[in-house]
């Protein structure tokens, strides 16, 4: 099975967020990055599903250049090869990424049987990409996958709903987009870094029209500071507690 | 006219389709609502009842149960045949699924999870959307004629507007392939007793809790006032619990009465999944920890040592 | 939360363990009244001390350090979170076994008790997941220990809470440091602002940031020390503590390795240097995980996973052990690698302790009180001192220089001499073109470029043959030449030319100064103009400050001459003298002034030809000093000696250097003058005459009683240190400052070795020496006496062998070397009746 997984390059954040003096990016300059949860869960089931049924996984990534530190850190769990869209620095709107993504997975050799990704990235959000790709390659697409097996070309998911989960079933070729709680990603070994640093990246370059979303600022929502009422510690806050969950009825 | 598209599981309709009416009614008082599937007649008069001047209901023999493209399907032909200025939905996985297939049928830009929309002049819409999980907001303006956008769950308070129920039935037109991807069953309960979603209380632990071992203490807290156990992405990460508890951006929202954060700090992540609830408190070493930002209540003390004695005292207050 | 006091005794800025262990012992020093503050949470503020690795070596090539880290295990095990496990430094090169055998030597100069020299069979025993096939030998101690830091710190501060001492404020962030008249009166914090004459930066690399709220330099920068956490590995999976193997240091990869819990723990320091501006920190809620633990950047580390994969396959190579934590570490370095500590030389009641590691923080912590409480710190800290800075040290480019150049030196095989490449002269002498024409190989100190010999005088070598002491072996023939040697011994036949632009120079004057410099020094300095007095300087514990020079150039007018390395701390020391009502003052001429030294049997008659003063014994006596003209030129010449000649040094503004030098030069070719070296200087020359030197033979651990410095009586008027002198007159000496020399220099292979310094001092039949006060006998100095033929090698040594004639050993690389004590006093190996400079 010849599995394409999209992945994107994230800040990975602490519980602040500083913005460029422009305020249109996060500054980054202090903050390292990584991908997305839900992606690291695609990444990990796809190497999982070609470890039990053979084949490749192919990572495509579109963004900055410097993504492929992103691609050789997959590449170390067992992803095989890499397309790196290199944007030139600039950032894709979702209607752009998927353009790039689609024109990449179908003009590659590789006729891939699934497309993995995320259900949205953790920066931009747009809960849009996957299913445009689908659109453009004229694929079904499942999003929001949290459960996926695959057995004679069928791939069958479950989506979680309040406390149950909706179960959809789709032929392959597709796209299925994934949730983070599909499975708990590997860490990648020092033995798998090493092989990863060989493995081939191609880079393309790409270039896209002006967003019809354009950003005009990018505003850190005022935390409305509470001012949390200090109960103190100890056996004083235990019952201090009690009370306040009596006060506010969930204790009869 | 701006059209919103109703969501409903089998006849019960999504409460943030109600925030979805209300916030389009703020823009035009002319909003029209599209419902698609097995029990889309039960929800008109609801909709009706927050302000929908009209109910479209589609029908199509294969649409039962939910099927995200062939309703966005149904949603396309109404938006050709009357041509609203904007289509809204929730801001939920369903809402913003079918209105990803919308705007990819139509190759239309699509503004999701907003928390305040603006028509401008022209073709273009001023909006405020939200990234990060809501810990950083987006203001944008959108240069379309038909603005495609979900709400935040919510960001908008739903209002009721009686509108006179007005319900017009109309046939969908599939195309090849709408209906390959659908629901076909639905299986067990994620979490198993109280779902972490809709319980009314969380018990919450994170990091501070420094193990598997003491999260047996947030069970029996669970236990003994009928809650939920939750936890942070780092909890989930280092294997002590299983995802399904997992709150947060990637995890679980949860917008219970009382959410009780156990040694958690607050990161963005985090505090993302946790901050609807009504009432937060948080135990922590740390008083100045982020997620006491966010807190009404929090008590200053470790965890391992605070939790045996709370639990005492709770227990002998629910005999 | 604006519980913060309005007024405290003294402020800790910082509660890593530093600050933490500063705050606890001045509590146990008996201060009250006091407050610390940290920006980040407790108990892990998010400094370095959060994610330091914890575990400690406790050899080093440095006494300083060694007694820092011995006095800090000493207190992380009374606190209980001190966890043996052993330790392994490994060599997969011949020169890193020969390292080893160094560290060896250096454990027993500084009393590491049970260290052993291991095969890598043994290694294999002691950590069975190692590869012992390309490792060649271990260094093996059974002491190393991994520490709990942030347990550590949290019992200090509640001990000092318990003493009703201390009052602590977390999440409150310094943001201005208020100064009055160079003396330090508050902190401003975002809670409040707090009244205090006293004030401790133990912030680790944000120390520069806050240092500079108060206009005080703290030159380090925050650097990156890469590390990873991999597991979980299947070999540890019944691991019950926290690390139950010893650690690894791979040394010849600058890389370590500790089982951690059912994790394998590997760092490095073999990375490029990653350095980082204080304001490139992230604070604690911007970070991921802490402000201190930065993202990783794995292509830094390719190597090292191959080198970590050579030494331990087994683990490294499993492809299900997994890269569970990986970051880039900050931790703090400064340009000498060496701490910050002690009052800041800009303003007063202004502390740093700053750059300082795990291993060493309680026992910082501790001489931190109390030199603030008493004055003085037991441990003679002079090379961490904060004020042993200049000016070019304190900038950026400076530090981010050298940063960078030791940073792959931590596990480093060091030589003794070895240069620093970048950042290279700065400090010109007027001399400097001319002395580069004649060959001059240059060593760096302070700054200063200074020939340490000439190639010029090559020839030289042949002339005196095997006089000069060849020496074959890589290691002490390394930053090394015969010409030192050689040029000694023409300089004793005619005379040498010395650049000794290096001298700190500063002057004291106005109607106290006497007042001034009389409280400074031990010996009268009440003496006609014209005198020129070597002296002690003391602490108030009577063992040496620094032994200076200071002449009486009027009435109310002294010249202080030190060493150029510790020159800034001695013009603090000085200044620290200066009565508050401003009637004596300290001006510093040391860019000002340039010095050359003429010394020899020709010395006098070279003078005698560019001056038409009295230069005659009788005329300029030993030990007096006046202005001579040569030409058009006005110089202080001074008559002493540091190399056991008669001769001048030549005081003179430094634009006129050049021509001054000339003036000489050329006279004195026809005396058969040479360019001499600081090789002869430093070295050579005072080895020979048993001239102690401070920082070696001299600091605040002896006293001028076992320095054998003593005068025959102690002058009446008050000074630093005089009762802990008089007191000292009065008790039993329990160690002597020796001359010893080497009576076979062949190794086992027959090559002659020759020490350099810092060697184990043993009995005659292997042992350590140890004197009454605990401290063990070492090389404090070795080198050639070429005069004699001999190799010398001064050391302190008990009474019952400080007798001429005893015979001991010096190990050397991992071999006995006998020794002979020649000389018990204070008078050189060589004319011993001091002829030569008195004539």
């Amino acid at each position: 099975m010849d599995i394409a997984v999209c992945i994107k390059r994230v800040p990975l954040l602490g519980s602040a967020i500083v913005l460029t003096a422009d305020n249109m990016a996060i500054d980054t300059s202090k903050v390292g990055f990584g991908l997305s949860p839900h992606e690291e869960c695609a990444v990990e089931a796809a190497v999982k599903l070609v470890e039990e049924n053979g084949g490749s996984v192919t990572l495509i990534n579109i963004g900055h250049i410097d993504g492929e530190e992103q691609i050789r850190e997959q590449m170390a769990i067992g992803a095989d090869r890499a397309i790196l869209i290199d944007t030139n620095g600039a950032e894709p709107d979702p209607q752009a990424a998927a353009t790039a993504l689609a024109d990449a997975i179908s003009s590659d050799d590789t006729n891939f049987d699934l497309v993995l990704m995320g259900s949205e990235s953790a920066d931009y959000g747009g809960s849009q990409t996957g299913i445009r790709v689908a659109h453009k390659l004229g694929l079904p697409v499942v999003t929001s996958v949290k459960g996926l097996k695959i057995d004679s070309g069928i791939a069958t998911c479950e989506r979680a709903v309040g406390s149950t989960r909706e179960v959809y079933t789709v032929p392959l070729p597709a796209v299925i987009t994934v949730k983070d709680g599909l499975n708990i990603p590997r860490y990648a070994s020092v033995p798998g870094r090493m092989k990863a640093r060989k493995k081939p990246v191609d880079i393309k370059q790409v270039s896209f029209a002006g967003s019809r979303i354009t950003t005009k600022q990018l505003v850190v929502p005022v935390q409305e500071a509470k001012g949390a009422t200090n109960l103190g510690t100890g056996a004083e806050a235990a019952d201090a507690l009690v009370e306040v969950m009596k006060q506010i009825g969930v204790l009869s | 006219m701006i059209l919103v598209y109703a969501e409903h599981d089998r006849g019960e309709l999504d409460p943030v389709t109600l925030q979805a009416i209300s916030a389009a009614k703020a823009l035009d008082a002319d909003v029209q609502a599209v419902v698609v599937g097995h029990g889309a007649k039960d929800v008109a008069a609801e909709l009706a009842a927050f302000g929908a001047v009209s109910v479209h209901v589609g029908n199509h023999p294969e649409l039962l149960d939910f099927t995200p493209r062939a309703h966005a399907r149904a949603v396309n032909a109404l938006v050709t045949a009357n041509s609203p200025r904007a289509v809204i939905a929730g801001g939920t996985p369903r809402g913003n699924e079918v209105l990803g297939h919308l705007a990819a049928m139509r190759d239309e830009p699509f503004a999701s999870e907003c928390v305040s929309i603006e028509l401008a002049s022209g073709d273009t819409a001023e909006i405020v959307r939200a990234r990060w999980g809501g810990n950083l907001l987006d203001e944008a303006t959108v240069t379309s004629s038909l603005l495609i956008a979900t709400v935040q769950a919510h960001a908008f308070a739903a209002t009721s507007a009686d509108a006179p129920l007005s319900v017009s039935e109309f046939d969908v037109e599939l195309a090849d392939g709408d209906v390959l991807v659908r629901v076909e069953d639905r299986v067990g309960s994620s979490a198993g007793g109280v779902g972490l979603a809709e319980a009314k209380v969380v018990v919450s632990g994170g990091r501070g809790m420094d193990g598997p071992d003491a999260f047996v203490m947030l069970e029996e807290i669970a236990g003994v006032i009928g809650g939920a156990v939750g936890c942070s992405r780092v909890v989930t990460s280092a294997g002590w619990r299983p995802h399904a508890e997992q709150v947060g951006q990637t995890g679980t929202k949860v917008a219970p009465d009382l959410y009780l954060a156990c040694g958690i700090s607050g990161a963005t992540q985090h505090i993302a999944g946790c901050k609807s609830a009504k009432t937060l408190i948080a135990i922590n070493t740390d008083s100045q920890a982020p997620i006491m930002g966010f807190a009404d209540y929090m008590v200053v003390d470790n965890v391992h040592t605070f939790l045996p004695l709370f639990i005492e005292k709770l227990k002998a207050a629910s005999n | 939360m604006s519980d913060l006091p309005s007024s405290a005794k003294a402020v800790i800025i910082g509660a890593g363990i530093v600050g933490n262990s500063v705050a606890f012992h001045l509590a146990d020093l008996g201060w009250r009244d006091l407050v610390q503050v940290d920006k980040g949470p407790l108990p892990n503020p998010g400094g370095s001390t959060g994610h330091a690795s914890n575990f400690i070596f406790p050899t080093d090539h440095g006494k300083e350090i060694t007694q820092l880290t011995a006095d800090s295990v000493r207190q992380y095990r009374e606190m209980g979170v001190f966890t043996e496990c052993g330790g392994i430094e490994v060599a997969r090169t011949p020169e890193r076994v020969q390292e080893l055998h160094r560290r060896m030597a250096s454990a027993k100069s500084f009393e590491i008790e049970d260290t052993e020299i291991i095969t890598p069979a043994r290694v294999k025993e002691l950590v069975p997941f190692i590869d012992e096939s390309v490792i060649l030998a271990g260094f093996y101690t059974p002491s190393v220990g991994v520490v709990d830091s942030l347990r550590a710190g949290t019992i200090m501060r509640e001990k000092a809470m318990a003493l009703n001492a201390l009052t602590v404020s977390a999440n409150t962030e310094v943001l201005d440091i208020e100064v009055t008249n160079g003396k330090v009166s508050g902190v401003v914090t975002d809670k409040g602002t707090i009244k205090t004459e006293c004030v401790v930066i133990a912030c680790g690399c944000w120390s520069p940031k806050i240092a500079a709220m108060a206009g005080a330099s703290i030159p380090l920068t925050p650097a990156v020390h890469q590390m990873k956490d991999i597991g979980p590995v299947p070999e540890f999976a019944d691991a019950k503590g926290d690390i139950e193997y010893p650690i690894v240091r791979d040394m010849d990869t600058n890389m370590y390795e500790r089982q951690h819990g059912t994790g394998l723990e590997v760092g490095s320091y073999a990375h490029r240097p990653i350095l980082h501006d204080v304001d490139e920190i992230p604070s604690n809620a911007e970070a991921a995980l802490s402000p201190t633990e930065m993202p990783f950047t794995q292509k830094d580390f390719d190597l090292q996973d191959e080198h970590s994969y050579e030494l331990m396959p087994q683990i490294i190579g499993n492809e299900s052990v997994g890269q569970k934590y990986a970051i880039n570490g900050l931790l703090s370095l400064t340009p000498d690698g060496m701490p910050i500590l002690g009052e800041t030389p800009e303003v007063k009641g202004l502390w740093s302790a700053a750059a300082v590691w795990i291993k060493e923080g309680p026992g910082v912590g501790r001489m931190m009180a109390q030199w603030m409480v008493l004055g003085e710190p037991e441990i003679d800290l002079h090379q961490s001192n904060v004020a042993r800075f200049y000016d070019h040290h304190k900038t950026r480019t400076h530090i981010r220089a050298r940063t960078s150049e030791g940073f792959n030196k931590t596990y480093g095989i060091v030589h003794p001499a070895e240069q620093w490449d970048s950042n290279r002269n700065v400090r010109l002498s007027p001399y400097y073109e001319r002395e580069k024409a004649l060959g001059a190989v240059f060593y760096e100190g302070v700054g200063w470029e200074r020939p340490f010999w000439y190639e010029v005088n090559a020839p030289l070598v042949e002339k005196f043959g095997d006089a000069v002491m060849p020496r074959t072996a890589e290691w002490e023939s390394r930053w090394w030449s015969p010409i030192i040697n050689a040029e000694h011994l023409q300089m004793r036949e005619t005379a040498g030319l010395v650049d000794l632009s290096a001298f700190a120079i500063f002057d004291v004057t106005g109607p106290s100064a006497l007042d001034v410099v009389q409280r400074a020094a031990l010996r009268q300095m009440d003496v006609a103009v014209g005198k020129v007095i070597y002296t002690p300087v003391l602490k108030p514990n009577g063992g040496y400050q620094s032994d200076l020079t200071i002449m009486r150039l009027g009435h109310d007018h002294f010249r202080v001459v030190t060493g150029g390395a510790h020159g800034m701390a001695d013009l603090k020391w000085f200044r620290d003298h200066l009565p508050a009502d401003g009637t004596a003052s300290v001006s510093d001429l040391t860019s000002a002034m340039s010095t050359i030294g003429i010394w020899g049997p020709n010395a006098r008659k070279i003078m005698e030809k560019i001056t038409s003063a009295d230069m005659s014994h009788e005329g300029f006596p030993f030990g007096t000093c006046r202005i001579i003209e040569i030409g058009t030129q006005r110089v202080l010449a001074s008559r002493i000696s540091y190399v056991g000649d008669l001769g001048w040094e030549l005081y003179i503004p430094a634009e006129q250097g050049a021509k001054l030098w000339d003036a000489v030069w050329d006279a004195g070719q026809e005396f058969g003058l040479i360019p001499v070296g600081i090789g002869v200087y430093g070295t050579t020359g005072r080895l020979e005459k048993g001239y102690r030197a401070y920082g070696a033979e001299l600091d605040s651990e002896y006293t001028v009683l076992e320095a054998g410095m003593a005068m025959k009586k102690v002058k009446d008027q008050d000074f630093t240190g005089k009762a802990a002198h008089l007191r000292h007159r009065d008790e039993p000496v329990v160690a002597h400052m020796c001359g010893l020399t080497i009576t076979d220099h062949a190794s086992s292979t027959g090559e002659k070795r020759y020490p350099l310094g810092g060697e184990p001092i043993l009995t005659k039949d292997g042992q350590p020496i140890t004197d009454a006060k605990g401290r063990r006998s070492f090389a404090t100095s070795a080198g050639s006496a070429p005069s004699l033929g001999k190799h010398i090698i001064m050391a302190y040594l008990p009474p019952e062998y400080a007798v001429e004639g005893t015979e001991l050993l010096v190990e050397y690389m991992g071999e006995h070397y006998p020794v002979v004590v020649e000389r018990t006093g204070i008078a050189g190996l060589f004319d011993p009746t001091n002829e030569r400079i008195m004539a």
